[in-house]
């Protein structure tokens, strides 16, 4: 997007960190840029907790036998591992931190619509998180993080409502945050700046926004028919009182497959982005990517059904779920093909950024045609609930989004901190994560087609030796996050100062130096073009 | 101006005056025995309430074609919600 007027000269102490350094301000800020950080904070700590939890898993399934933990401290593992990482890390990862970040950087506005909401989301994030942690800490769950019932409503006697309320609150942050997004879209726009000149980053959050805000009340409804439950003895989901125990799948699954679709929309936006700077060329097929997002938005409501086909439920709506599921893969396989077609003849170059989104389209690629193997009636009763379904979810989740989200926070560290990371360093551990997270989850497809089952701390001696290289990956994987934590925050004293555009992109954000003064823009810019010219402009 | 506070705090106690009416009908439905058809009017009596909730009180009759199109895409979800939930529940 060209600016009319190219940014002045910034002195330093008018950027958004200089303001002013107390604790204070950060608590109390309501610029966009400085929440972002906190969410990048919170959610750091957040993920490293239930990597912890991950890793005790990964050493516990080293032997056959149960040598750790017990069998309940091992349910209870599991369930934080996946409550912290899917409401607590996943969901607010990209949208909370890149795109609160950027969105009114990329639109050329000096904030989100409601920026004291902004702040009051982390608030309720926080809330939401204090409350799952202290669940934790009084003795955990047992349900894993679906809560199915009867047993989260009638029998577990873990502490299913004090996470469930935890949950509960931080949906409400969830909801603040794409309505903000949504609202600030439509309204906040910088002159010239049509829908179809929007980045696709924009794009993809504004469809993650829409997810966000249809699909949340649902999960609060059916955490709130199990308190109605659990407490008050009302007959929701227990057929002994009239109630439908597949009601809670189907409701929570309303919630949660959609949710995936939160997690991985701005995984793909920011791919969109890299893929586009690092090819030097516009992305191919802009408008059929930016329509994707709002299809899978969309078509990503129909299919929560394939998550039931052993469960009961009939037959005939098997066939529709698994039908709808396999037409939501073709928005997702256009981006792919486009995504590839864009760096056809580009002048590619492998910085990090560019690495992680690479590693993105095959592990993506890989987790998506392993989903249609789900989605097929007939197979899906032999891996259902096995460690097929686990490496399935883990390829999308964390091959495709933490992969998105690391290679994200590469390319607008500059911008964010005003600081370089080490280019060397970034790029090795990028492989790193590649490595390993291929190791760790690729034998569990394998183990998931021979038949083990998922959520046991003992399995027969013949799937050893796979679980134990998938352990090796999971070692290797956890260093390789651990490089970036510690030359990312490195960076912040040691790294060369960056300029306003270090990778010479196209966008707003790059029109406005590093790091952007607290109103992002000296003066509003105009856009003529779309949002990237990099064929012409370079 | 006066008038016209006037004017708006008459309807909310109209509407709230109307709300009540159908609380009664809702109550005095439940007694009266119509077998399947009792549901259809208390889920019925429901929706008109609700609408006039979001209509009046939410202010969407004072409100931009976009928010009254987004309020409608809520509605068209929670048809999804339903819809899809009665394929299973119907076809068992
Ligand atoms: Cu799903």
């Amino acid at each position: 997007m060209s600016v009319v007027s190219p940014a002045p000269p910034l002195r330093l102490k008018e950027s958004y960190l200089s303001v002013s350094f107390t604790i204070r301000s950060w608590l109390l800020s309501t610029d966009h840029k400085r929440i972002g950080i906190l969410y990048l904070l919170s959610i750091t700590a957040l993920f490293l907790f239930g990597g912890a939890a991950a890793v005790a898993m990964r050493v516990e399934l080293m032997t056959p036998q149960a040598d750790v933990v017990r069998a309940e401290v091992y349910n209870r593992m599991f369930t934080v591992h996946g409550v912290i990482m899917v409401w607590f890390f996943l969901i607010p990862s990209i949208p909370a931190v890149l795109g609160n970040f950027l969105i009114p950087l990329m639109i050329g506005a000096r904030d989100l619509a409601f920026p004291k909401l902004n702040l009051a989301s982390w608030y309720v994030f926080m809330a939401g998180a204090a409350f799952t942690l202290w669940a934790i800490v009084r003795g955990g769950v047992d349900t894993g993080w679906t809560f199915y019932t009867p047993y989260s409503s009638t029998y577990s006697n873990s502490y299913v409502m004090l996470t469930a309320t935890g949950i509960f609150i931080t949906g409400f942050s969830s909801i603040f945050t794409g309505l903000n997004f949504i609202v600030t879209i439509h309204t906040m726009r910088a002159p010239g700046l049509q829908w179809f000149r929007l980045p696709l980053f924009v794009w993809s959050l504004y469809a993650t926004s829409l997810i966000l805000v249809l699909a949340t009340p649902v999960l609060a409804i059916s955490l709130g028919l199990i308190a109605l439950e659990r407490l008050f003895g009302f007959g929701i989901y227990d057929p002994n009182k009239g109630g439908d125990p597949l009601l809670f799948q189907h409701l929570f699954w309303f919630y949660s497959h959609p949710a995936v679709y939160i997690m991985i929309l701005p995984g793909m936006g920011v791919v969109s982005e890299t893929i586009a700077c690092f090819s030097r060329k516009a992305v191919f097929g802009y408008k059929v990517v930016a329509m994707s997002s709002l299809a899978i938005a969309v078509l990503g409501f129909l299919v929560w059904g394939h998550h039931m086909f052993v469960s009961g439920q009939s037959t005939y709506a098997g066939l529709v779920f698994s039908l709808l599921s396999f037409l939501v893969a073709i928005p997702s396989a256009i981006k792919t093909f486009n995504w590839t077609a864009t760096l056809y003849k580009g002048q590619i170059t492998f910085a990090t950024p560019m690495l992680y989104a690479l590693g993105f389209i095959g592990l993506f690629t890989i987790g998506g045609l392993t989903g249609l193997v789900l989605a097929s009636l007939a197979v899906d009763v032999h891996v259902h609930d096995t460690y097929f379904v686990v490496a399935h979810f883990h390829y999308i989740m964390v091959g495709g989004m933490v992969m998105a989200y690391l290679g994200g926070i590469h390319f607008w560290w500059p911008k964010m901190t005003g600081r370089m990371y080490p280019e060397g360093w970034a790029r090795f551990s990028a492989i790193l994560v590649f490595v390993g997270f291929n190791l760790t989850f690729f034998p569990q497809f394998l183990l998931g087609y021979l038949g083990m089952p998922r959520r046991y701390h003992t399995y027969p001696a013949e799937f050893q030796v796979l679980n134990v290289m998938s352990t090796a990956g999971a070692s290797i994987l956890g260093v390789g996050y651990l490089f970036p934590l510690t030359y990312l925050l490195w960076s912040l004293r040691y790294g060369p100062r960056a300029e306003s555009n270090p990778w010479n992109a196209t966008g707003l954000e790059w029109q406005t130096p590093s790091p952007p003064p607290t109103y992002n823009f000296k003066e509003t810019p105009v856009v003529t073009e779309g949002p990237y010219h990099y064929e012409t402009g370079e | 101006m006066d008038s016209h506070a006037d004017h708006a705090v008459r309807r909310y106690f109209g509407i709230f005056a109307a709300l009540l009416v159908l609380l009664v009908i809702t109550v005095g439905a439940a007694y009266v025995h119509l077998g399947a058809a009792n549901i259809v009017v208390a889920l019925v009596i429901a929706v008109v309430k609700a609408s006039l909730v979001a209509w009046v009180f939410m202010h969407l009759r004072s409100s931009t074609p976009i928010v009254i199109l987004f309020a409608l895409g809520g509605v068209f979800w929670l048809v999804i919600l339903i819809l899809l939930t009665a394929a299973d529940f119907l076809a068992r």
